[in-house]
């Protein structure tokens, strides 16, 4: 009894820490990384005692610039939804983490433990009802501000983050009816089977048109460029105008958790989640863990190797996703409104239906 | 459609960008002979070479003797496209010249850096100094120069005594003149 409820709040604590210092490292990668694209230096000022650490003190100072920030509330703004709207656009982002199998199931003190918070048969339903809360937290922040820009702001944030809610919805779907779950645990147990015998079933490769779409749609979720029309920083007047200090960081905190969990959500549905693509443990082939590949040749590993491979793997594809989202971020130029709408509901919105008409029509033919 | 493409170059760009200064970087901490990243000018503790033919804040010359070279003939102040110079004239006593400026002042912040002026002048009196890169300043009142100012402080710089590091290593103007010669 203890013992589980000490796995639970360990493995929800990982969780937790994870995304907070992977937003929290992500805002100082995004200084560096643009840097590095534009031939600058970045973030390099702010020392404690002469200890720069590449500019990482630099995040810290942001982070007590806008902790002791003046917190400003509008006169005659709502003050209880100016207070929660940032809550309301961080927090869904954190229950989203919590199906995403961080590893693979490993025997703890003779228990089968799952390295996943929750292990939910509808998991993939889970993601999209969660993302979808998200635009509570823009629309209460544009209502709250007693601002009609911040308003029309978050009007236009909502709209834009239910137009690529339903294309999110439609990409997921071809996943969907190739692996014949909704569940995040078995979907990334069925991307270890191999095609002909040597190519990994990978979402991506399974599903590449599902792929381009999902990815553009998650980066639209974030809010974030070529996407950014609810919040271009200094261009636009967006909903988080009227905000400032830590509540204004929160929504920001909030974005960065948010490629964070994208890029986890992408690694279990199109990367395979934790495999490496021929590394199999005890139970997969015949009770011996290591490599087999295809061509016959066998490469023993410890049980627990392959265990702590498998999590090194899953970091690994969530950091070159994270760095995609980035180098997506600082390379293309902003849509204007219309084509923001025209892309997703036009171009996006059939060839995600004709990807699951597609999707459907071989699955069936394949069955029979 | 020829958007898609295009993005895709995009990405190949900066790409090819970050992984050149990321492996440079790398390599530099890591203490190999690599390219410099191409990174920007870290002002003010690196400064930028001033090219050549840079021409910035004006300054007035002195005769040997330590007497200004101007004699007021207003060349320069009727030469000036931007009204910016403003001189008073006063009848020079010694005998050699007729006037000179009793006053003399240029409101940088209405001139547009033409170099007029300084084509104008008979006497050889106002040149621009090729050694400024930083004119900032707190007021507006910093930015109007008045004659002692021209003729003493702002004398101080010369082409040789310009000195702007770069990456570390010190550089010159003598250098620089150098290598542009050699192009
Ligand atoms: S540089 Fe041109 S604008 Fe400036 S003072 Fe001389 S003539 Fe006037
Ligand atoms: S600086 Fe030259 S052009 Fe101007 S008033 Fe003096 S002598 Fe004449």
């Amino acid at each position: 009894m203890f013992i589980d409820l000490g796995i639970i709040v360990g493995k929800i604590a990982f969780v937790l820490v994870n995304i907070l210092n992977g937003a929290g490292i992500l805002t100082w990668v995004e200084r560096k990384q643009s840097a590095l694209i534009s031939d600058r230096i970045g973030a390099n000022r702010a020392s404690i005692l002469g200890i720069k650490l590449l500019g990482l003190v630099n995040s810290l100072a942001d982070a007590l610039k806008l902790i002791f920030k003046e917190d400003f509330v509008p006169p005659r703004g709502v003050r209880v939804l100016h207070f929660l709207a940032p809550v309301f656009a961080m927090a869904p982002v954190f229950f989203t983490m919590a199906i995403i199998p961080f590893g693979p199931p490993i025997e703890l003190w003779g228990r089968e433990v799952k390295l996943q918070i929750l292990d939910l048969d509808i998991g993939m339903l889970y993601i999209l009802a969660f993302g979808s809360m998200a635009v509570y937290g823009t629309m209460l922040a544009g209502w709250a501000s007693n601002s009609k820009y911040a308003l029309l702001g978050g009007m236009r944030a909502s709209a834009q983050m239910i137009s690529y809610e339903i294309i999110l919805g439609l990409s997921l779907i071809g996943p969907i009816l190739v692996f014949g779950t909704l569940e995040p645990g078995r979907m990334v147990f069925a991307q270890n089977n191999y095609l002909w015998g040597w190519l990994p079933q990978w979402g991506v490769i399974m599903q590449p048109v599902a792929f381009l779409l999902f990815l553009p749609a998650a980066m639209a979720e974030t809010k974030r460029a070529p996407f950014d029309l609810p919040e271009g920083e200094s261009e636009i007047i967006g909903f988080a105008t009227e905000y400032s200090g830590m509540r204004w960081g929160m929504f920001f905190l909030g974005e960065f958790a948010e490629i964070v969990v994208l890029a986890g959500v992408m690694t279990t549905v199109f990367f395979g989640g934790y495999h490496i693509p021929f590394l199999f443990d005890a139970t997969e082939k015949l009770g011996q863990a290591g490599f087999h590949f295809p061509w016959g040749a066998y490469f023993p590993l410890g049980e627990w190797t392959v265990v702590i491979l498998r999590m090194v793997a899953f970091g690994v594809k969530l950091s070159v996703l994270m760095w995609l989202q980035m180098q997506i971020r600082w390379t293309f130029p902003r849509f204007r409104y219309d084509q923001l709408m025209r892309v997703s509901w036009r171009e996006m919105m059939p060839i995600a239906l004709l990807n699951i008409a597609v999707t459907g029509l071989l699955v069936l033919w394949l069955a029979k | 459609m020829t958007y898609y493409p295009e993005l895709l170059r995009g990405m190949w760009v900066t790409s090819r960008h970050f992984f050149q200064n990321f492996n440079r970087f790398v390599g530099r901490a890591l203490g190999m002979k690599v390219k410099r990243p191409l990174v920007t000018f870290q002002y003010p503790e690196e400064r930028r070479p001033i090219a050549p033919r840079w021409r910035g804040r004006h300054r007035l010359m002195l005769r040997p003797d330590g007497a200004p070279r101007c004699v007021a003939c207003m060349m320069c102040e009727t030469a000036c496209p931007d009204k910016c110079i403003y001189i008073t004239a006063g009848e020079a006593l010694d005998g050699r010249v007729e006037k000179y400026p009793v006053a003399f002042e240029i409101d940088l912040l209405r001139c547009c850096f033409c170099g007029l002026c300084v084509e104008a002048c008979p006497e050889d009196a106002i040149r621009m100094d090729s050694g400024y890169i930083d004119l900032g300043g707190y007021s507006r009142a910093e930015f109007y120069m008045d004659r002692d100012f021209m003729l003493k402080d702002s004398a101080l710089t010369t082409h040789a005594q310009y000195r702007g590091e770069l990456d570390g290593v010190v550089v010159t103007r003598v250098d620089l003149l150098a290598q542009a010669k050699q192009h």
